[in-house]
């Protein structure tokens, strides 16, 4: 028997800030579950099972924070999974609870990641040495400097391209009301005049740290036809992961990634993603990663994936807008920063995107990874049911 | 739930379970058991349609300790991977549902837990409610002797019938080499009353593998597979103020969706860390004096965390392995007090 459809009905996000001092983690999370239940007009009875997702533990200091938010989620004497894949939690935790509707084992799913980063500091969080390991130095940005730096080389970009994403990037972000980061007068000047942090990694062209939570109601075919609003079909879902350190591995385009798209585009019968695309909320947290991933996602050739950001291709009215919502760039509860790119990526399908709407959206591709470049999760969506 | 597709565990290994590992990195105490299943089955990495593990950052003391263990599968090429921040027993549910969705036909599920290095009472606190609960540090011992006073109180057990599950549970365990605490022993003196030394479990480092598989490639691979016939998991809430600890509604409404009332089960593993908990499972799952519960001596004789749950699991299906069950059920919990339960029926099939 063919795997039923999945169809996204229903998504909430939680205005995103530096730090929401007026909510518990509780408080947050049913925030954004409120909303996809309102969005989907269906209750707390219409869900059959809880899937969530969050980054590490020692973020909030809470361990396995499932356990304390089975009631703020309507999750009492339902299952309830907990999903980690470090930073590509947010997109493995909707394909888990993807996956339990395509099985049959549930109909409806709620589907939900958080972070709340300012119970804590998450650079920090990152830095605990361990022993016979390679350190992570400061937080992200000192393990992924060398590798942007790499890129650079291999690929002779100017250095200029790196500002170009940010600034479009915040730009865009003043479309989205619940991106962090609304900067009214950023200019690409001031991107550029922003202090170097981990070179070539200027302080502008990093994400910020995020409160906030993103949530979703996966459901089955016939519940897609009672949903008020128009669905978003999953057409493909693919997570795929490799060792953190070997002598094999490519930290500018990892297999991994290659071979993620890879296995999306054939489940969706995509041969062209750079045509039959049509959006792409793509996982940037520093600004090179753009012109990279365009690459190892396939809508590039190898070393010209720069050109096509520098030609504005990737702008909100180029032809392979990335990043209209703002991405994280703008906004990153790092556990939910993956779930917010599948959410946005539906939300192009569903003509529901507001200011940032990419006219004619048919077909978005949701992107996260994580760890050390190792773990990919995404997904493609679409505006039609899948075929067969 | 009855799946419409056959999925069975058709292979398991655990270490032997250690008061302390100092000599083994997580890495070096999961590669053995990765190794053992892979031979049981003759299957390679590369072979693997889907893998699957559980562990907690909070044991390893760092963010992302799961990343290291990966390595260690040898993920290369790239595999088609998942990780629950929960027992094991959950990452092989997700594995499950994986396989019924028909993207892959075998899973390598895996799980482990070091709980040496720190001070696992005072770690589990961690995951209690933060703002009202966690502060007060109720550490997990006394956590469950709470229970253990309710369920005298409420007239369903008493201390020497506590004992009597804990002489019970650690002798069967003189039959399972991997066990930390084999063999009959004292009941000792109250840790938490009325929790005596003997009604808690052991601390100990361990890991778990098993790997599933569907239909004929289980048969192929497996002997006797034992196969998954229902398969369901449910959470109370959290607070222990707004339950009844003396009962285990998830436990029992996990048990009727993966069909256990159907039939009797001639096995039961069930994941209770303290005798009393026992006590609380048996009678939300019916379970009479007829049901062989714990054969492997369960969690009072060997307790790694995040993986006593997918070695109860284990333990089970390798009973139907070498023919000494029919139909066994499978239980993990997590939580303080049994909060989320996870039941499974495994099959065997009869041999013409």
């Amino acid at each position: 028997m063919p795997k039923e459809p999945v169809a996204v009905v229903g998504i909430g996000q939680t205005k995103h800030v530096a730090a929401r001092h007026d909510v518990s983690i509780a408080g947050l999370v049913r925030e954004a579950a409120l909303r996809a239940l309102e969005d989907a007009e269906l209750t707390w009875a219409d869900i059959d099972a809880v899937v969530i997702g969050k980054a590490p533990d020692f973020f909030e200091g809470v361990m396995m924070p499932e356990l304390y938010l089975a009631d703020a989620l309507g999750a009492v004497g339902k299952p309830m999974l907990r999903v980690h894949t470090a930073g590509s939690v947010g997109g493995s935790t909707a394909l888990v609870a993807a996956n339990l509707v395509a099985a049959r084992v549930h109909r409806t799913v709620l589907t939900l990641a958080f972070e709340k980063q300012s119970e804590s500091n998450a650079m920090w969080g990152l830095s605990l040495p361990v022993p016979f390991q390679q350190p992570l130095l400061a937080g992200a940005g000192g393990f992924f400097a060398p590798h942007v730096r790499a890129y650079m080389r291999r690929t002779g970009a100017p250095d200029t391209v790196g500002s170009l994403v940010a600034y479009k990037d915040r730009r865009n972000a003043l479309k989205n009301p619940y991106a962090h980061l609304h900067e009214h007068d950023i200019t690409l000047e001031k991107v550029q005049a922003s202090p170097m942090l981990w070179d070539p990694i200027r302080y502008s062209e990093t994400c910020p740290s995020s409160d906030g939570a993103c949530a979703m109601v996966l459901t089955d075919r016939a519940g897609a036809e009672r949903s008020p609003r128009p669905p978003a079909w999953v057409h493909g879902g693919a997570m795929r992961s490799e060792p953190t350190l070997f002598a094999g591995k490519d930290f500018v385009s990892p297999q991994a990634g290659k071979d993620c798209a890879a296995d999306v585009y054939r489940q969706a019968g995509v041969t062209d993603p750079r045509r039959e695309i049509d959006a792409v909320e793509m996982y940037v947290p520093f600004s090179w990663y753009e012109p990279m991933w365009l690459e190892n996602l396939g809508f590039a050739e190898e070393g010209e994936g720069w050109k096509l950001t520098e030609a504005g291709v990737t702008e909100l009215d180029g032809d392979l807008p990335v990043n209209p919502s703002g991405g994280v760039l703008s906004t990153n509860p790092i556990g939910a920063s993956g779930m917010i790119r599948f959410a946005e990526a539906a939300l192009q399908v569903r003509g529901q995107a507001g200011e940032h709407q990419v006219d004619g959206a048919r077909r978005a591709l949701g992107h996260a990874y994580g760890g050390g470049a190792q773990f990919f999760s995404m997904w493609l969506v679409g505006d039609r049911p899948p075929a067969g | 739930m009855t799946p419409d597709r056959e999925v069975a565990i058709v292979a398991f290994a655990q270490t032997d379970h250690l008061r302390t590992t100092d000599e083994f990195s997580e890495v070096e105490m999961v590669m053995p058991v990765l190794h053992e299943v892979l031979r049981q089955t003759g299957l390679k990495t590369s072979d693997i349609g889907f893998t699957c593990s559980g562990s907690s950052d909070y044991l390893a003391g760092r963010a992302f300790s799961f990343t290291m263990a990966l390595d260690g599968v040898g993920a290369w090429p790239p595999i088609s991977e998942s990780h629950v921040e929960m027992d094991g027993a959950w990452a092989l549910y997700e594995a499950w549902v994986k396989l019924l969705t028909g993207e892959a036909d075998t899973a390598l599920v895996y799980a482990y837990g070091k709980s040496s290095p720190g001070s696992v009472r005072d770690v589990l606190t961690r995951q209690l409610d933060p703002y009202y609960l966690a502060p007060l540090w109720p550490d997990s011992v006394a956590l469950a002797a709470l229970q253990a006073q309710a369920l005298i109180d409420a007239g369903h057990t008493d201390e020497p019938a506590l004992a009597t599950i804990a002489t019970r549970s650690r002798e069967d365990a003189s039959a399972n080499p991997h066990a930390q605490l084999p063999g009959a022993r004292p009941q000792g003196e109250y840790i938490v009353g009325p929790l005596r030394t003997g009604d808690c479990p052991p601390v100990g480092d361990g890991a778990a593998a098993v790997i599933l598989a569907v239909g004929d490639k289980a048969r192929e691979l497996c002997d006797r597979p034992a196969w998954i016939r229902g398969m369901d998991h449910r959470i109370e809430p959290h607070a222990l103020g707004v339950r009844d600890l003396t009962d285990s509604p998830s436990t029992r409404l996990a048990a009727e969706r993966a069909g256990a009332f159907e039939r009797p089960v001639d096995t039961a593993e069930l994941h209770a860390p303290f005798s009393s908990q026992e006590v609380v499972l048996r009678r939300a799952l019916d379970l009479d004096d007829r049901v062989r519960v714990n054969p492997s001596g369960g969690a009072l004789a060997a307790n790694p965390m995040m993986a006593a749950g997918l070695v109860r699991l284990g333990e089970a299906a390798a009973r139907i392995h070498r023919g000494a069950s029919d139909r066994a059920l499978a239980h993990a919990t997590s939580g303080p007090c049994l909060q989320q339960n996870l039941v499974a029926v495994l099959e065997g099939e009869n041999r013409a």
